[in-house]
């Protein structure tokens, strides 16, 4: 009886089991296809640009001399933002799984996952508008008292649009990533491990370093990560808040331009040659996301025994 | 994990999408007047007139539009606000039986447009005129006089406190505080950049000497902001903060009289339109033609010479006799009194003069059938 159900059930899933795995190859292929077809798209538009006479790109000294400055712009805005959303994303992570009472907890999972549908535009809105003249004060004291740092070199800028305030608007934005992740992972620790640690007297905040965060590293890593991709890729925050110039070390003057923002401001107007060179600062920033999310997947897999990541 | 996976499958779905639907906008839909004699009578103008071209046209444009579709039944205009530069190459293509562009089209491009235009060529007529606005934020001061040197110089970043002996030379009476100048421009590439340089350029020689263009020059980047909207919240945002911006569009900020001649003038629509009319017609041009050398260093009294002129550029000739109602029927719509007040009335722009609508909507009354 038992094992005639079991027959039939499993002829019957067969069919199933087919099907299903069809339609997953045929999604995975998809996703390879467009995105080689974006990459294609990006190299057979970028292509005049590297061609191209070197004193007929923009700053007239080839495209290197035009793309470095802004993706080292674009690297400083995501850094930015990465250093302050990690550490309060975890935090809020952490207490929403092993802190907060659980209808508090629920609640703010919500509240924190709301983050993440308001469009950038209106954090771009809310940057150049309430935190960008809000933050002039501390960037007047920044300059006056840490100035002799290159990073804090005056004078400041008096309408508070820098990299600074861009890096933590995009913060901002990539919170709700970081944490919601991190959230997730966190209450994937097995019972047993965290009882173990409580059992032998540790203390809450000892539970969590010896069994929680071990265990959730390589999640933490692809959160994080997920959160960079955004942080490189977002546009409209950036254009709007940022007064762009050229590469700078200060932090709270203005200067500095990221991929993203450059390709959004000049794209409208842009033709010929000029549109070729943005697609290629496009494909520049596809390359970066690629090699980081690459590195992201080794790290991972480095560390994926007895965690959450697999 | 598996959220990370559908997010980042769901990421590069929208990347491709993205990717794709900008790649299909380069190329503006062309579709010929369509000649439905559905009217009866013969001068019944119908079909569809595709555009394309300068963004800074916009607004006006869907003034336009909606006036001349309401006016005349059975037309519909498409104006796709692509830029100026990507205008000109769709209507030189053929893709568009009309372009709006911030600049005219060149003797090359009159020359390349033989191909699609017949043998006379395309030919530009001013369609939107718009005064451009040195706005800045002085708490008291409503109202600043300065010749084209200071404000060179202070654009320049020379003069750095409002202060400054040389503001102070032609506003006497006004009280200037020791604030800092924070001079605010456009990160993004336009008209209204390019048209302000040029004024600085023409009429401070000495001072201004950057290559004119639609981008701010690099070495003097200073505190900027995206669009006309950008730079006047900035400026708004920031106490002795400087900026040039669509007059329409500065707010409760103070503007200042520029020097033309012995005289400061004060910025208005009436300024500029008898700036654009201090223009002259550009040389060695067709009889069609109305491209225009804006006197930026004109010294006639009560013209205002920082102004951005939006051209539209039609063909002499065109296929059939439909599609050259349509054209003519919209362009002269255009010019008239009544399309100017609409477009000024939605996009606060300058309305052109009569005598220059005049002459253009002669130069369009012009336009023939292919022989």
């Amino acid at each position: 009886m038992t094992t005639n159900a079991l027959r039939r059930n499993g002829s019957k899933g067969q069919a199933g089991d087919k099907i299903f795995s069809g339609a997953a190859l045929g999604a995975g292929i998809l996703i390879l296809a467009t995105l080689l077809a974006v990459a294609i798209f990006l190299f057979i538009q970028a292509l005049p640009t590297f061609t191209a006479d070197p004193t007929l790109v923009s700053g007239g000294e080839g495209f290197l001399a035009y793309i470095f400055p802004i993706v080292i712009g674009t690297v400083i805005a995501a850094a930015i933002a990465l250093l302050i959303a990690t550490p309060v994303g975890i935090a809020v992570a952490l207490f929403i799984s092993h802190y907060a009472p659980r209808r508090l907890a629920a609640g703010l999972g919500y509240v924190i996952d709301l983050l993440a549908a308001i469009p950038s535009v209106i954090y771009g809105a809310w940057g150049y508008l309430v935190l960008a003249p809000a933050l002039v004060p501390s960037f007047q004291w920044l300059s006056e008292n840490l100035g002799f740092i290159p990073l804090f070199e005056g004078p400041a800028s008096q309408t508070g649009k820098t990299i600074l305030t861009a890096g933590i608007v995009l913060a901002v934005m990539v919170l709700p990533i970081i944490t919601s992740l991190s959230r997730e992972i966190f209450l994937q620790t097995p019972k047993l491990h965290e009882e173990a640690a409580l059992a032998l007297g540790a203390t809450r905040w000892e539970m969590i370093t010896m069994s929680v965060l071990p265990f959730a590293r390589p999640g933490i890593i692809s959160a994080v990560m997920l959160g960079l991709g955004r942080a490189l890729g977002e546009t409209m925050a950036v254009a709007l808040v940022l007064s762009t110039g050229g590469l700078i070390p200060s932090l709270i003057k203005s200067g500095n331009q990221t991929i993203a923002a450059e390709i959004a401001l000049n794209f409208p107007e842009a033709f010929g040659l000029r549109l070729a060179e943005l697609i290629a600062a496009g494909l520049v920033l596809f390359v970066i996301t690629l090699v980081v999310n690459l590195i992201a997947r080794a790290i991972i897999a480095r560390h994926k025994e007895f965690s959450g990541a697999n | 994990m598996k959220l990370h996976r559908i997010g980042s499958a769901a990421a590069v779905l929208t990347v491709a999408a993205l990717a794709l639907t900008a790649c299909g906008s380069d190329s503006p839909t062309a579709s010929a007047g369509t000649a439905d004699s559905t009217g009866g009578s013969a001068a019944a103008v119908s079909g569809t007139l595709t555009g394309s071209g300068a963004s800074s046209q916009k607004s006006a444009m869907e003034a336009w539009k909606a006036g001349f579709e309401a006016a005349t039944p059975g037309t519909m205009v498409q104006y796709s606000p692509d830029g100026s530069g990507a205008g000109r190459k769709a209507f030189l293509a053929g893709g568009a039986q009309f372009a709006g562009s911030d600049a005219y089209l060149k003797d090359e491009e009159i020359e390349s447009s033989k191909e699609i235009c017949g043998p006379e060529g395309a030919f530009n007529v001013p369609a939107y005129v718009s005064p451009i606005a040195v706005a800045f934020n002085l708490p008291g001061v409503e109202t600043l006089n300065l010749d084209a040197a200071t404000i060179a110089k202070i654009f320049k970043l020379e003069i750095t406190k409002w202060n400054d002996p040389a503001i102070a030379a032609t506003n006497e009476g006004v009280s200037l505080p020791d604030t800092a100048i924070t001079v605010v421009h456009r990160n993004d590439e336009s008209g209204t950049t390019e048209n302000f340089v040029d004024y600085l350029a023409a009429a401070a020689k000495d001072v201004w000497t950057y290559d004119v263009s639609g981008d701010w020059p690099k070495d003097l980047a200073s505190e900027n902001a995206k669009g006309t909207s950008g730079v006047v919240a900035t400026t708004t945002a920031t106490e002795g903060a400087i900026t040039y911006a669509d007059f329409s569009a500065v707010g409760k900020l103070g503007t200042v009289n520029v020097k033309v001649g012995d005289d400061f003038t004060e910025i208005s629509a009436e300024a500029a339109a008898k700036g654009v009319e201090a223009a002259t017609p550009v040389e060695g041009r067709g009889a069609l033609d109305m491209s225009l050398d804006l006197k930026r260093d004109t010294t006639e009294s009560g013209s205002y010479p920082i102004i951005l002129v939006s051209y539209h550029v039609f063909c002499s000739s065109y296929k059939d006799q439909a599609t050259v109602d349509l054209v003519k029927s919209f362009g002269e719509y255009v010019l008239s009194e009544a399309g100017q007040k609409e477009a000024a009335a939605s996009a606060g722009n300058a309305p052109l003069s009569a005598k220059m609508s005049e002459a253009a909507i002669k130069s369009i009354d012009s336009i023939k059938v292919a022989s």
